[in-house]
């Protein structure tokens, strides 16, 4: 299939970016989305011009690398599915396609479609983690049982691969639903109880001064999210504040 | 210099823990004095920077991606093995041991594979202390599954992104050391070169590949976690950007690279469908515990297949032929991974193959689903439930354990596997050879260690599914740790290493000669032209077999295709600026030199082991042949043109196991 594509280009944080319009032909509909992106690419280095600049690496949908806003939706319209696992054979020939970076004050631009979620990092350094030394000498594994319900809603919660498409698809930017799968995790688990308190208050706090928007229960986030993240952990985040706020 | 494993003496039982026992150690206020650069983040780098930190030395970690959270570990599907026995089935830390030299085909190091069953336990533990979700039965215990080459049920999973769950883990163990202060890290940054001082590793040369600035860093030592080296093919499961650099300048600059040639070729990946593809998606060999390998047992059904005119669903139970289970009855499905893409590779070229390019064999669920469909219809009491009915129950059961897998499969291929058998075709996926260390991991270079895939130690010519998250966190957590104190115990009054000396300006002039080459380099090809190239040239006459011609035209190829590159490499955009193309051209430069390297390791190896199967050493069944005079590790060592790479071999003694014919039968 032949198609024009609208893809903002921005040579850096400093620079003011714009759209441009490209065109590829030829696009096998088995061609995932990013290999339409290395056929785009390949045009551009043999006719001497900058490639765009993405986001990319396992392309298999678990790195969490890739982004881009693809027609108006994070990851594109598939459902279910990172922009490396978006297939062609969800457009038609002669489709006008726009790709933009995702958009959060929090996340700024480096270049074209590539943009910082550093942001992320920093709210896991907040308390992302359960406080035990990595030294071996911890109960054996089987010591402390865990209910099978848990620990597989703990699993749902911990796909989450960071890739930001909530923070993008929030009318608010907001990162609640990133945030509130990793306090979740931890929240139904055994271990994750001793520092429950804590974590959910610094993780909250450096979220709100990364700039992140608050949540509006519009739940585009759950809709766009490549992996599924239930809303019900933003509402378990909440309870875990309040718990905090209040004990 | 003379190859020196330096693996304690004693019994192998003993080895680590009197090793442990009386090493150096270096007290914690004279830890806070000491600098370690971790180059990777990745299940092995990402432990160590963590456990590092936690003991209290200075850390600054390396990862080209946006975030620790992003290496390739992060794909790894199936799960990790451990020698727990929870199952009762009568595992042991010496049959894990056993199986892992035997799957390796006899051509790893006894100490060291002995130190990394012994350590698997305490790995689950860890993790579940971390908070790792992994699979759990209705009495809160832990789950197991099987994976190939084994008789027993020691895979610990979690769903099928065990992988993610593991790095995820050590990602949290690193952000509580950033958050103390003591890992600082370096995202999209990548690793151009190590320097030197006085013979010692001391830093190294960084590029960041946002603003392209070059950067020197200084330590006390040098972990290189930089993970394997796939990518040389162009298609493999790799991810994008994993590559070889940090391995390769590190041998640049003497350590030596073992085993180049053993590559792990996965039995299960979604066969490729066209020239554009930029990469293959491997399906976890955990689908193996349920699914069943077939091709058509007549040419005839294979013809219309291919055309369209049937469907495999067609075919009786009686025109399959259900290759592994027929040649391999003991371990049937499940045999390693080498056996498994060997064989499908033999019933592919014999023509049998059911796709379009002829290179696909059928992973079948149809008889799972029947099974469990079953199960559950007596678990819940239903009476003569009808076929539709059990259907549905064993898909439900089929969906719970692989659900994932399935879906990412429909994704790609556009086809439901519940239905439908899922098409399947070997590919590259690990490589065992890698950067030669000793029992410590230190490389020929002191202060330079090499741990997780990118070093060669643990799986000889052939890795067992589940073994590789194993090595990594083992590598990271266990092991590392310890041998580390024993060199660093030497640098407690060497002070700080400074940066504006000689060695730092000689490393860094090397980087900035070879980027400015590039960027003004008004070559007429882009670089992926050239690593396409060498892909199909290392696939072609590398691949899944090789001879004694294809290798040696490969060497020619190869050197006449790196020729082209510098001469022809187009690389657009400047230096000081977010520039992928420019770090892909030295990426694809190291491969270019690499690959050839690869070809002579496995020209010189005359005989078949593991991956590495030369055609004129098979038995008369097609089977590898291994040969008792190669028993040793090739470690080479740098001269200039990898052609002319120096040979240096460690001999392998096996006292704790019978070297055997590797059978599955």
């Amino acid at each position: 299939m032949n198609l024009t594509l609208k893809i903002w280009r921005q040579k850096d944080s400093n620079t003011k970016g714009q759209m441009v319009d490209y065109k590829v032909t030829e696009i096998s509909e088995h061609m995932s989305f990013l290999e339409m992106m290395d056929v785009l690419n390949e045009q551009l280095v043999n006719s001497g011009e900058e490639p765009v600049a993405f986001d990319h690496d396992c392309r298999e949908g678990i790195c969490g690398m890739c982004s881009m806003y693809i027609n108006g939706e994070a990851h594109g319209p598939d459902r279910g599915v990172t922009t490396c696992q978006l297939h062609m054979r969800m457009f038609k020939d002669g489709d006008t396609i726009t790709i933009e970076p995702f958009r959060a004050a929090a996340f700024p631009v480096i270049k074209d479609l590539v943009v910082n979620r550093s942001a992320f990092d920093r709210i896991q350094h907040a308390g992302g983690y359960i406080s035990v030394n990595t030294s071996g000498n911890t109960q054996d594994a089987n010591a402390t049982p865990i209910s099978k319900h848990a620990a597989d809603e703990a699993m749902d919660a911990a796909t989450c691969i960071g890739c930001g498409a909530c923070v993008a698809s929030c009318k608010n930017s907001s990162a609640m639903l990133f945030v509130g799968a990793k306090v979740s995790q931890y929240a139904l688990l055994p271990q994750g109880q001793v520092e429950a308190t804590d974590r959910v208050k610094n993780m909250v706090a450096q979220m709100d001064l990364e700039g992140f928007g608050n949540c509006t229960n519009t739940g585009a986030c759950e809709v766009e999210c490549p992996k599924g993240i239930s809303l019900d952990n933003i509402a378990r985040m909440n309870r875990e504040l309040i718990k905090a706020t209040l004990s | 210099m003379a190859l020196d494993s330096r693996v304690p003496k004693g019994p192998i039982k003993d080895k680590w823990t009197d090793y442990k026992n009386h090493i150096d150690l270096v007290n914690p206020a004279n830890k806070r004095h000491i600098d370690i650069i971790v180059v990777g983040t990745g299940l092995a780098g990402g432990s160590a920077a963590a456990t590092l930190a936690e003991l209290g030395y200075n850390v600054k970690a390396f990862a080209y991606q946006d975030s620790p959270r992003r290496a390739h570990s992060i794909a790894a599907q199936g799960g990790i093995n451990a020698a727990k026995n929870y199952q009762g089935d009568g595992d042991s830390t010496y049959r894990l041991f056993y199986d892992t030299v035997k799957g390796g085909d006899y051509r790893s190091r006894e100490a060291n594979v002995y130190r990394l069953a012994e350590v698997s336990t305490n790995i689950i533990d860890q993790c579940v202390a971390q908070g790792v979700p992994f699979a759990r039965d209705y009495g809160g215990l832990l789950d197991n599954r099987s994976f190939g080459g084994v008789l027993v049920s020691r895979t610990f999973y979690a769903k099928g992104q065990t992988g993610q769950q593991l790095l995820l883990g050590a990602y949290s163990a690193m952000n509580r050391q950033i958050a103390r202060g003591k890992i600082e890290m370096f995202n999209r940054h990548e690793m151009l070169d190590v320097v030197k001082v006085d013979g010692k590793a001391r830093g190294i040369i960084a590029r960041n590949l946002v603003t392209g600035e070059i950067e020197r860093h200084s330590a006390h030592a040098v972990v290189i976690a930089s993970g394997g080296y796939g990518n040389v093919y162009f298609l493999s499961t790799n991810a994008m950007g994993s590559n070889v650099t940090a391995a390769w300048k590190i041998h640049k600059k003497g350590a030596y690279f073992a085993n180049p040639c053993y590559t792990q070729i996965h039995p299960t990946c979604i066969p490729r469908s066209g020239d554009y593809q930029s990469k293959l998606t491997l399906m976890s060999e955990s689908l193996r515990n349920d699914g069943r390998i077939w091709v058509p047992k007549n040419m005839d059904d294979v013809k219309a297949i291919r055309e369209g005119r049937k469907q495999p669903t067609d075919l009786s139970e009686d025109e399959r032929d259900y290759y592994l289970e027929r040649r391999y009855p003991a371990f049937g499905n499940l045999v390693p991974r080498d056996v498994a893409s060997r064989a499908a590779k033999e019933r592919c070229d014999a023509g049998y193959g059911v796709n379009a390019t002829g290179e696909a064999v059928y992973l079948d669920f149809a008889a799972a689903i029947n099974r469990y469909g079953k199960e559950q219809a007596k678990i819940q009491n239903i009476e003569n439930a009808s076929d539709a009915k059990i259907y549905e129950l064993g898909q439900a059961i089929v969906q719970a354990k692989y659900g994932n897998l399935f879906q990412m499969y429909e994704k790609i291929v556009d086809q439901n596997p519940y239905k439908t058998p899922m098409m399947i075709y070997p590919a590259v996926h690990y490589t065992m050879g890698g950067v030669w260390v000793d029992y410590n991991l230190m490389t020929t270079v002191p202060g330079l260690y090499c741990i997780g895939e990118a070093n060669f130690s643990d799986h000889g010519a052939n890795r067992l599914g589940a073994s590789a998250l194993m090595q990594g966190l083992a590598d990271g957590y266990f092991v590392l740790p310890y041998t580390i104190g024993d060199y660093l115990s030497d640098d407690i009054r060497t002070g700080k290493i400074p940066t504006d000396t000689k060695a730092f300006d000689e490393a860094e002039k090397e980087v900035t000669d070879r980027i400015n080459f590039f960027v003004n380099n008004k070559g007429t090809k882009s670089v992926d032209y050239f690593h396409k190239k060498l892909g199909k040239i290392m696939w072609d006459k590398c691949g899944m077999s090789r001879n004694e011609q294809g290798l040696k035209e490969a060497i020619e190829d190869i050197s006449a295709l790196r020729a082209e590159f510098w001469k022809e490499v187009s690389v657009p955009g400047g230096d000081k600026e977010f520039n992928e193309e420019l770090a892909k051209a030295g990426r694809v430069a190291d491969f270019l030199e690499l690959g050839e390297l690869f070809a002579k390791d496995a020209l010189v190896r005359e005989e078949s082991a593991g991956g590495h199967f030369r055609e004129e050493h098979q038995t008369e069944e097609g089977e590898a042949k291994r040969r008792k005079e190669f028993q040793y590790v090739s470690a080479w060592e740098y001269k200039g043109e990898p052609k002319d790479a120096v040979l240096h071999q460690e001999a392998l003694v096996y006292e704790n196991i019978e070297v055997k014919e590797r059978s599955y039968k």
